[in-house]
């Protein structure tokens, strides 16, 4: 039994009994990012509900920390996923709390701490992700980065060996943009952790990924260094990478037919 | 002849879509009940525990924020039925019995019903739009990726706050409703409260409050699991959520209804 942070095995899923996922197989060992990579419609975010445990696979397993997700019953899928940390694009705050009590959940929920200990670990976390002074601001009083900061360190609040980030620096000017990338980059290395981060955003992923995988069409079609991304010789990657749309043949009878309604 | 057979055919589709909702809806309905009640017990033991603050502030929204309402309708109602008591009564020349008409019908039937649909109105709708929208933001993700059940973090404090919060605002709509009509009715025709309270206690049973406070959890129930199941229900945008909480609101006060014509009707 593998007891890398997280192995992925023949997973295929979908929804509605649709597969948009096929036979995908990926790992990813302690200390390492990897940037789960692909255009609108690869399947990224449907990949990411699998990993994370909010979507049973139709064929396949997940690991996590060498104990299989989804062939466990819910209180036991629950204890798995104390031992990882998520951060939502939309952050996914608890609207209702303030950034600390955010920051504060799993560390109440999932520790024995007693409050000024969690108030202590919450500062140090807000302080990690530059948001010290933020603790009593509502999630509605954020702007869309400290959304995604705040996110972040709740998803760390409990030093997990194992965190997701979803479009970590989609929507973000740069500097702010940057400053996450920074962000992951010293989770991994202050804190030896591994991270998975789910983009579409090239100059991020170049930046920060120990190794990159490409879904393409709910299929892996790539998983290496960026170097070896760049020196890819498949099409499809290039047109990723250097940004160049899809060569759909073009037939101005079917496209006519099409906007009309007939096709 | 053609048109009227598919008419009918779709007629049956749309019965048989809404019946398997229903089921569906009932299955959901027990399922989170059973969870809930897991949890309550072994929730400790298996790092689940449903926090008795969550329960707190639940009866705080469910049923301390309702009592000024629930006091004012229940007041009303009991100033009311005293009025028509008495009206009805006149005409037999028994109006002084009309504390009798109280004792029974209050307790028994409108202090639970009214409350009931006020709860309904506040807290059903409540629920619906805070698990609804909670779902809509992805919290009810967040939390399950987090490793805390969204049942017993959500729904156990909600379903238990307002079985231990409904049973108390029927109790205090009784007594508001009682003491409304009493001061009406000595203000009135001048039976003095003692008169009053005795007839009251003469008439009403063990089997009156078995029948107040059963329907009260009754309707808690009923509240709880439609608001919480609606807004569970809730997917796609702010539309969506509108309309679940409407519907929990109609859907609860219809249940509530239904239910206590049930009751009357076997009981």
């Amino acid at each position: 039994m593998s007891r890398a942070p997280i192995t992925v095995t023949n997973l295929t899923g979908g929804y509605n009994g649709t597969a948009v996922i096929h036979n995908c197989n990926m790992q990813i060992a302690a200390g390492e990012i990897v940037v789960i990579m692909g255009g609108s419609g690869s399947g990224k975010s449907t990949f990411l509900r699998h990993l994370i445990g909010l979507k049973p696979p139709m064929e396949g397993d997940v690991q996590l920390f060498g104990e299989s997700l989804y062939s466990v019953d819910e209180i036991a899928r629950l204890r798995l996923l104390k031992g990882i940390g998520v951060a939502f694009q939309s952050g996914a705050l608890l609207s209702s709390l303030t950034v600390a009590e955010n920051v504060a959940l799993p560390l109440i929920e999932h520790s024995e701490l007693d409050r000024e200990t969690i108030g202590v670990i919450v500062r140090m976390k807000l302080d990690f992700v530059g948001l010290l002074g933020k603790e009593d601001l509502l999630p509605s009083e954020l702007s869309g980065g400290m959304l995604k900061r705040v996110a972040v360190a709740r998803a760390i609040a409990l030093d997990p060996r194992l965190t997701f980030m979803d479009e970590p620096s989609a929507g973000l000017d740069p500097v702010v943009a940057a400053a996450l990338d920074e962000l992951i980059i010293k989770l991994r290395d202050t804190l030896g952790m591994s991270v998975a981060v789910v983009t579409h955003e090239l100059e991020s992923a170049f930046k920060i990924a120990d190794r990159i995988v490409v879904l393409d069409r709910g299929h892996i079609i790539f998983s290496g260094s960026v170097a070896e991304i760049k020196a890819s010789s498949n099409q499809r990657i290039q047109n990723l990478i250097n940004r160049i749309a899809e060569d759909e043949e073009f037939d101005p009878e079917t496209h006519l037919r099409r906007l009309v309604g007939e096709a | 002849m053609e048109q009227r057979l598919d008419r009918l055919a779709q007629r049956v589709a749309d019965t048989g879509l809404t019946a398997i909702q229903f089921v569906a809806f009932v299955g959901q309905a027990i399922r989170l009940i059973m969870q809930s009640f897991h949890l309550l017990v072994r929730g400790p033991s298996i790092g689940q525990p449903v926090r008795l603050r969550h329960v707190v502030e639940e009866i705080i929204s469910g049923g301390i924020q309702s009592l000024p309402v629930v006091i004012l309708m229940a007041a009303t109602i009991g100033i009311m039925l005293s009025i028509q008591g008495i009206h009805s009564l006149r005409i037999f020349g028994a109006e002084t019995q009309v504390s009798f008409g109280l004792a029974l019908s209050i307790p028994r039937e409108f202090a639970p019903l009214i409350t009931g649909i006020i709860v309904a109105g506040r807290s059903g709708s409540q629920l619906a739009s805070r698990i609804g929208s909670m779902r809509l933001n992805g919290e009810i993700d967040a939390l399950t990726v987090m490793g805390i059940s969204p049942v017993r973090f959500i729904v156990a404090p909600a379903l238990i706050g307002l079985l231990i919060s409904l049973p108390i605002l029927v109790a205090v709509a009784t007594v508001a409703s009682l003491t409304a009509g009493q001061l009406y009715i000595e203000a009135t025709i001048g039976i003095a409260s003692q008169a009053f309270w005795a007839d009251v206690l003469s008439v009403v049973t063990m089997v009156d409050l078995a029948h107040c406070f059963g329907k009260a959890v009754l309707f808690a129930f009923l509240i709880s699991l439609i608001g919480i199941v609606m807004g569970l229900g809730v997917s796609g945008g702010a539309e969506v959520l509108g309309r679940a909480t409407t519907s929990s609101v109609v859907t609860c006060i219809g249940a509530i209804i239904a239910a206590d014509t049930a009751v009357a009707l076997l009981l």
